[in-house]
C-alpha cells in the first residue's frame, strides 16, 4: 500500500540549532529551514534562523543567500539566475512549491517555513535529487523530429500555430507542479508527472513536429498519462503562471478524438 | 532488492502500454450517463415510498422504467468497476495484492450488475 507513514531516519529532530538575530536588529523575521547532511548519519531536523530583513533583500532567496553568508556557511541549495528563468532555486516555501528568487518574504505571514520539494529523495538540505525527472523528460525525447529533408531556410509555422506554443514553452522545468501532485507522490517511477506532460505536449502541439502519433502512442499509458486525476495541484502552484493540468487534458483530448 | 537501473531504464521500463484513454474516455460517457439515470432513480425510489411488492412489479413493468432501471443499475456498476480500478492502482503497491483487488473488483461489480438486471428483470416480467 502507499505509505503514509515516514521512511526510516526521515523524522525530523525536534532540537534544530537556533541562530539568532544580530543586536540591535530591529526588523526580525524568523526562518525554519530543513536541514540534513548524508554523512552526519543523524536525523533530518529544522533549524531557526532570525534575519535582519533591513539589511536583507526582498525575496526568500536573499534571505537564505544572507544566510548562508553571515550565520551558517554550511546551508545547502540551488539558486543561479534569481530571477525566475532557470529554475533552480524551486523549494516549498511557506507550504507551497514555489522558487525562492520571486517569492517576496512580506508575502509570508509569521515564521518563513523552506523545505525541499516534496517526496523526493533529499541530497543534502534544502537540495533534492532530481534524476528521475530528469530522466523522464529524456524519455519524451524533447526535440524536434520530423522525416521531411530540412528545407534551405527555416522550417515555417504559421502565426496561429506558434500561439499553440504559449503557455507551454515558457516551462523552466523547475519541478514544482511535478512534486506538488499526489498522483506523482505515489506512483512517480511510472506516471510521468505534470512537467514532463506538459512538456510532451509542448511538442505535440508544435506544428513542425512530424512525430505526434508515435508522441501519442508513447503516452497512452494508464500510469505515464492517466495517472492524471486534474487534482490541479500543478497549476496552482506553478511559480510561472502555466497550467500543465490543461496541458494534460490537451493530450488526452488528442488521443480520444484520433480513435471517434 | 537494489534496482541497480539507470534512471533512463526505469523510466522507459517496458514501454507505453498503447491503452489508457478506453477506460478515460468510458468512465466520463458513464459519469455523464449517470447523471439523468441517477435523478431518475431519486425521483422513482422517492415515488415508491411504503409501495408493496405488487406495486414494484407494476412500476417496473412498464418499458420506460424498467428501461430506466437496467440502464441505471449496468451504467453504475460499469461506472463503479472503472473507478475502483484507479483507486487500486493509484494505491495498492504489493503486485499480488493490486491483482487480486483488481479480479475481485471486475468479477464483484459484473457478478452484482448481473444479479440486480436479473431481479428487475424479474419483477418486471412477473417472476
Amino acid at each position: 500500500m502507499v505509505e503514509f507513514t515516514l521512511p526510516a531516519n526521515s523524522r525530523v529532530r525536534k532540537d534544530g540549532k537556533s541562530h539568532p538575530a544580530p543586536s540591535g536588529a530591529k526588523n526580525v523575521k524568523t526562518f525554519k529551514i530543513y536541514r540534513w547532511h548524508p554523512d552526519d548519519g543523524e536525523n533530518p531536523r529544522v533549524d531557526t534562523f532570525q534575519v535582519d530583513l533591513d539589511t536583507c533583500g526582498p525575496m526568500v532567496l536573499d534571505a537564505l543567500i544572507k544566510i548562508k553568508n553571515e550565520m551558517d556557511s554550511t546551508l545547502t541549495f540551488r539558486r543561479s539566475c534569481r530571477e525566475g528563468v532557470c529554475g533552480s532555486c524551486a523549494m516549498n516555501i511557506d507550504g507551497t512549491n514555489t522558487l525562492a528568487c520571486t517569492k517576496p518574504i512580506d508575502e509570508i505571514g509569521g515564521d518563513v517555513k523552506v523545505y525541499p520539494l516534496p517526496h523526493m529523495p533529499v541530497v543534502k538540505d534544502l537540495v533534492p535529487d532530481l534524476s528521475q525527472p530528469y530522466a523522464q523528460y529524456r524519455e519524451i525525447e524533447p526535440w524536434m523530429k520530423a522525416d521531411t529533408a530540412m528545407p534551405a531556410g527555416e522550417r515555417l509555422q504559421s502565426p496561429e500555430d506558434r500561439e499553440k506554443l504559449d503557455g507551454l514553452w515558457e516551462c523552466i522545468l523547475c519541478f514544482c507542479c511535478q512534486t506538488s501532485c499526489p498522483s506523482y507522490w505515489w506512483n512517480g517511477d511510472r506516471y510521468l508527472g505534470p512537467a514532463i506532460l506538459l512538456q510532451a505536449y509542448r511538442w505535440i502541439a508544435d506544428s513542425r513536429d512530424e512525430a505526434t502519433g508515435d508522441r501519442l502512442d508513447d503516452l497512452e499509458d494508464p500510469f505515464r498519462l492517466y495517472r492524471c486525476h486534474t487534482i490541479m495541484n500543478c497549476t496552482m502552484t506553478c511559480p510561472k503562471g502555466l497550467n500543465p493540468g490543461k496541458a494534460i487534458a490537451e493530450i488526452k483530448i488528442a488521443q480520444t478524438k484520433r480513435r471517434i | 532488492m537494489t534496482d541497480m537501473r539507470t534512471p533512463l531504464a526505469r523510466a522507459r521500463n517496458h514501454g507505453s502500454a498503447k491503452e489508457g484513454n478506453e477506460h478515460w474516455w468510458m468512465t466520463k460517457l458513464t459519469a455523464i450517463a449517470l447523471v439523468p439515470l441517477s435523478f431518475w432513480f431519486v425521483w422513482a425510489c422517492v415515488h415508491l415510498v411504503g409501495a408493496d411488492h405488487a406495486a414494484f412489479a407494476a412500476f417496473l413493468g412498464t418499458h420506460g422504467n424498467g428501461l430506466m432501471m437496467v440502464l441505471f443499475v449496468a451504467t453504475a456498476f460499469y461506472h463503479l468497476a472503472l473507478g475502483l480500478q484507479v483507486v487500486i492502482e493509484d494505491y495498492v503497491h504489493v503486485e499480488w495484492q493490486k491483482i487480486a483487488a483488481l479480479v475481485i473488483v471486475k468479477f464483484g461489480c459484473v457478478a452484482l450488475g448481473a444479479s440486480c438486471v436479473i431481479a428487475v428483470l424479474r419483477l418486471a416480467f412477473g417472476g
